[in-house]
C-alpha cells in the first residue's frame, strides 16, 4: 500500500510542478513505483515539465467519470522506469472532479504504486480541496519572499484544519549570494515564522529553466545543484536522514564571526 | 564601545524588513479577526469607558499586534486618548 503526498503552496509560481516532477522522478531513481497526478484541472503543466505532453490520450476527468480505465490514462515515462503520469484535463473546470472522487481515485492508485504525488493547483478554492482530499501527508513549497511565505502560512492553517497534520516545508529558489548579503530571508527565518519542520532547500538554479525547456527533470542531471536537492528530498520522504547540501545559507561571514565571538543579538 | 560587527552587518538590510513585515501581517492573518469585529470591540470599549472618563473617540486606535511584553504573541493593543477625567 503506497503513500499519497500532496505538493502545495497557496501562491502560484513557486515551483510546485517542478517539485512534483523531480520528487516523483527522484523516488523512482530510488527504486520506487510512483504515480504523479496533475490536479490542476484547466491549467495542466506537469505533462510539459516531464516532457510527456505528446502522449496524452485520456486524463483525470476521463478516469473519474469512468470514460476510461485508470491504466489507460496513465502515461509511462520511458526514461524513468516506474514513473507514471495521470494528466489533468485542460478543457474542464476545477469542479469537474469532486473530493469524494479524488479519494476513490488515489485509493485505487496507491494499491498500484509505492508513492502517489499530487501536484496541487495554486489557490485555496475547490481545486485545492480536491487535491488534498485523499492525501496522507502534505509538503508545502515556498520561496524566500513575503508573498509566498504568507500564502504558505495560510495553506498550513488550512491543511491542519483538514487534519493533514505536520506538513513539511520545502524552500525553493534560494539565492545564496543574496542570503549572504542579508537581502533574502534565510532558512531559519522561514522555519521560525512558519513553525513547521523542513524537508528540503532547493537553490535557485538555471538548470531548472534548461531542464524544463527540454522536458527533463533535474534529478536526471547529476551535476545540477537543484537536482541534488530534489534527490535529497526524495530520500527524506523515504525516511532516510540526509544532510543538507552545504549552501552556506544561514549566515553571512560576519554572522559567523559574531557567533564565534559570541557577539550580537 | 564601537561595535565593529554591527557596523559591517548593516542593521536594516531588506531581509530584516521583510521578516518584520511578514510577522506583523501573519499576526493579523492568523487571528482571523475581521475589521467589523474590531470595530465592534472598539465601540463597546468606548461605551464602558465613557461611564468613567471623557474619551477622545477620534484619536482612538485599537489593533491586533504582537507585544514584546508577551514574548511577541498577538495582543490587542489600544491607545485611548482621554479628554477629561470625570469626577463624581
Amino acid at each position: 500500500m503506497g503513500e499519497v503526498i500532496v505538493i502545495t503552496s497557496g501562491k502560484g509560481g513557486v515551483g510546485k510542478t517542478t517539485t512534483t516532477a523531480n520528487v516523483g522522478a527522484g523516488l523512482v531513481k530510488l527504486g520506487n513505483k510512483v504515480c504523479v497526478i496533475d490536479a490542476d484541472i484547466g491549467l495542466r503543466n506537469l505533462d510539459v515539465v516531464l516532457g510527456l505532453e505528446n502522449r496524452i490520450v485520456y486524463d483525470i476527468v476521463d478516469v473519474v467519470t469512468k470514460n476510461c480505465r485508470i491504466k489507460q490514462a496513465l502515461i509511462k515515462d520511458k526514461r524513468f522506469d516506474g514513473l507514471y503520469l495521470l494528466p489533468a484535463a485542460q478543457t474542464k473546470d476545477k469542479d469537474a472532479v469532486t473530493p469524494d472522487q479524488m479519494v476513490e481515485l488515489v485509493n485505487e492508485l496507491k494499491q498500484l504504486h509505492d508513492y502517489v504525488i499530487i501536484d496541487c493547483p495554486a489557490g485555496i478554492e475547490q481545486g485545492f480541496k480536491n487535491a488534498i482530499a485523499g492525501a496522507d501527508r502534505a509538503l508545502v513549497v515556498t520561496t524566500p519572499e513575503i508573498s509566498a511565505v504568507r500564502d504558505a502560512d495560510r495553506i498550513i492553517g488550512l491543511l491542519e484544519a483538514a487534519e493533514l497534520n505536520d506538513p513539511l516545508l520545502i524552500v525553493n529558489r534560494v539565492r545564496i549570494d543574496m542570503v549572504k548579503r542579508g537581502e533574502m530571508m534565510n532558512i531559519e527565518d522561514m522555519k521560525d515564522i512558519l513553525a513547521i519542520d523542513l524537508i528540503g532547500v532547493v537553490p535557485d538554479d538555471e538548470n531548472v529553466v534548461i531542464g524544463t525547456n527540454r522536458g527533463e527533470p533535474m534529478v536526471a542531471n547529476g551535476e545540477a545543484m537543484s537536482g541534488k536537492a530534489f534527490m535529497n528530498i526524495a530520500q527524506r520522504i523515504m525516511g532516510e536522514e540526509v544532510e543538507y547540501l552545504d549552501l552556506d545559507l544561514n549566515d553571512s561571514f560576519f554572522g559567523k564571526l559574531k557567533k564565534v565571538f559570541n557577539f550580537g543579538k | 564601545m564601537f561595535d565593529l560587527f554591527k557596523f559591517f552587518s548593516k542593521d536594516n538590510n531588506s531581509k530584516d524588513i521583510a521578516k518584520e513585515r511578514l510577522k506583523l501581517v501573519l499576526v493579523h492573518d492568523r487571528s482571523n479577526c475581521s475589521p467589523e469585529l474590531l470595530e465592534q470591540i472598539k465601540n463597546e470599549i468606548i461605551q464602558v469607558l465613557a461611564k468613567y472618563v471623557d474619551v477622545d473617540e477620534s484619536g482612538l486606535d485599537i489593533k491586533i499586534s504582537k507585544a514584546k511584553e508577551f514574548d511577541g504573541k498577538p495582543a490587542l493593543m489600544a491607545n485611548i486618548p482621554i479628554k477629561d477625567m470625570k469626577r463624581k
